[in-house]
């Protein structure tokens, strides 16, 4: 395996050749977009816009081949049995309400117990809180440990024959922690529970298989995966997602209507009403196309590299505060700064031209756990190297004998 | 001078000058967030203020705001949990003490700002948050 030179490797970034100076770790919010993903939804736009699923014209027929190449290439990206069972949304937080107001409406009932955990990201916490509202289910919450890891004895002890639904983050946006999904599953599975994976921090840092996890459901956003905005998929095994009722109603979601009533497409077109985000999941196709040709395998251990080295630089710094350190971890570094609050220590990489996140990272419980009000958080992609850990070294001393002089 | 002071009113002249004067040699970004910071540290804590009807909204950090008037001028205080936000803070009291209810309604401050250089520069939360100090100011203004 060779691995990855982040130099070439950035060349394909047109935004980094306008801003090369800018040190960009702000990727669990959002990636940057190679130059193919640019050119494909230009050339969407340029060369053959029309819709998809009514191809009676060469363009139409075009469109939908693109279109639905995107459906192909994203199961084969997640090794799923069918496209069948591949639904595109407008993220993961759009296939996270997707499954709680289908699956969820039809399937839990007052005095069922819906399980999380305590590092979900919003997107697949509120929708679960939502879904008890209006069940009278019970949301119980797998707790974080001091180390930042899910406690599993906790969540085992949760576990009974109540649990319907299990919901759990593979990897979390605010500590980086790669939670063990198989054994999450698992014990899921003894309980005749259905089991939902949020992949949208995974998705772009390690190489996923829905068949060899055996989880039921599966969600990411193509922003955080180097694609367009507006764009995700749902995986769902095939028997799951026909036996769920259709959520959103409209144009091609459909089979018959009459003035009496409808029946439904068949899957997966039964979950996608109306005109698709058509340019989106080309764009998204582009996108896996690029990590396909870079390899996960190598985005996955430059990464890894990239952030030890970043962690044991940052580690030098007397005033620098780790936020969780589990053993297994992706991509996320979340820190504050002794006497320095978050939002000007992030102001003022700013003036570096560093690029971090502050705040609580839309996962407000992972955040309450550790007590920390606000924190900066730097989070890396396959574009990253050892020159911008030492960088946001350099740009946090700065900060702190700015902040912190007088 | 003499025309804005007119215009403005003598005292917020004469405030909006001094923090001019103080940002104007200052050539890079360093130098100029380095005396902001210089200026919320200067500002006295006033955890008495830290109250819910205080509280400035809108703001990227904590922010609070309280007014006194003596002979149709007010005198501002404020505090804030993160330093730039205090800055900021400094800024706006210093710039709105001493004046009238006429001359802070009157006050350019698009202008003052863009005049002093920062606003090419503070990120968007931060904008946000000093229009929302300035609006609070305005309103305090309006009601008294």
């Amino acid at each position: 395996m060779t691995p990855i030179d982040p130099v070439a490797l950035k060349s394909q970034f047109p935004l980094f050749q306008k801003l090369p100076e800018l040190v960009y770790l702000d990727n669990a919010s959002t990636t940057q977009k190679p130059a193919r993903v640019i050119e494909a939804t230009r050339r969407y736009y340029e060369e053959y816009a029309s819709n998809v699923h009514r191809a009676s014209y060469a363009i139409s027929a075009q469109a939908e081949e693109a279109y639905e190449g995107t459906r192909e290439t994203v199961r084969a990206f997640l090794n799923a049995a069918s496209t069948d069972e591949i639904v595109f949304t407008r993220g993961a937080t759009e296939g996270v309400n997707l499954v709680a107001q289908t699956f969820g409406r039809a399937n839990i009932r007052s005095g069922d117990e819906i399980i999380v955990s305590e590092m979900e990201h919003h997107a697949n916490f509120v929708p679960w809180q939502m879904l008890c509202e209006q069940t009278g289910a019970t949301l119980r919450i797998i707790p974080i440990g001091e180390d930042g890891a899910l406690c599993m004895e906790t969540y085992r002890s949760l576990l009974s024959e109540r649990t319907k639904f299990v919901s759990v983050v593979h990897v979390s946006n605010g500590l980086g922690t790669i939670n063990p999904v198989e054994a999450v599953i698992r014990g899921a599975r003894s309980v005749g529970a259905a089991v939902l994976i949020d992949a949208a921090q995974s998705a772009y840092h390690m190489p996923l298989d829905v068949q060899a996890l055996d989880c039921d459901f599966l969600v990411f956003s193509g922003h955080k995966l180097y694609g367009p905005t507006g764009i995700g998929v749902l995986y769902g095994k095939r028997e799951r997602l026909d036996a769920m009722p259709a959520w959103h109603g409209g144009g091609d979601m459909i089979k018959t209507v009459t003035v009496d009533g409808y029946t439904v497409a068949d899957l997966p077109i039964k979950f996608e009403a109306g005109t698709p985000n058509i340019v989106g999941g080309i764009g998204l196709g582009a996108a896996i196309e690029f990590l396909n040709e870079v390899g996960l395998d190598r985005v996955e251990a430059h990464e890894r590299s990239v952030m030890e080295y970043g962690l044991s630089k940052l580690a030098t710094i007397p005033e620098f505060r780790l936020i969780g350190s589990p053993n297994h971890r992706v991509s996320v570094i979340s820190f504050t700064v002794d006497g320095c609050p978050a939002a000007d220590v992030a102001e003022l990489l700013d003036l570096r031209n560093i690029a971090v996140r502050v705040g609580k990272h839309c996962a407000h419980p992972t955040f309450h756990h550790f007590g920390v009000t606000s924190a900066a958080r730097a989070s890396l992609a396959c574009y990253n190297s050892v020159a911008d850990m030492d960088a946001l070294h350099d740009g946090l001393v700065y900060a702190i004998r700015t902040l912190r002089r007088g | 001078m003499t025309a804005s002071s007119t215009r403005f009113g003598r005292s917020a002249v004469d405030n909006a000058r001094l923090l001019l004067d103080a940002f104007a040699p200052l050539d890079d970004w360093d130098l100029k967030y380095g005396l902001l910071i210089d200026m919320g540290r200067e500002l006295p804590a006033a955890p008495e203020i830290q109250t819910a009807e205080n509280q400035v909204h809108g703001c990227q950090s904590q922010v609070w705001l309280t007014h006194r008037k003596e002979n149709d001028r007010f005198t501002f205080t404020g505090d804030s949990d993160a330093f730039i936000s205090r800055g900021l803070v400094a800024l706006v009291t210093r710039l709105y003490s001493g004046l009238t209810r006429e001359e802070i309604l009157a006050f350019d401050f698009g202008g003052f700002l863009a005049e002093l250089g920062l606003n090419t520069r503070l990120s968007m939360g931060r904008s946000r948050g000093l229009e929302a100090m300035v609006g609070r100011v305005r309103q305090i203004a309006a009601q008294g």
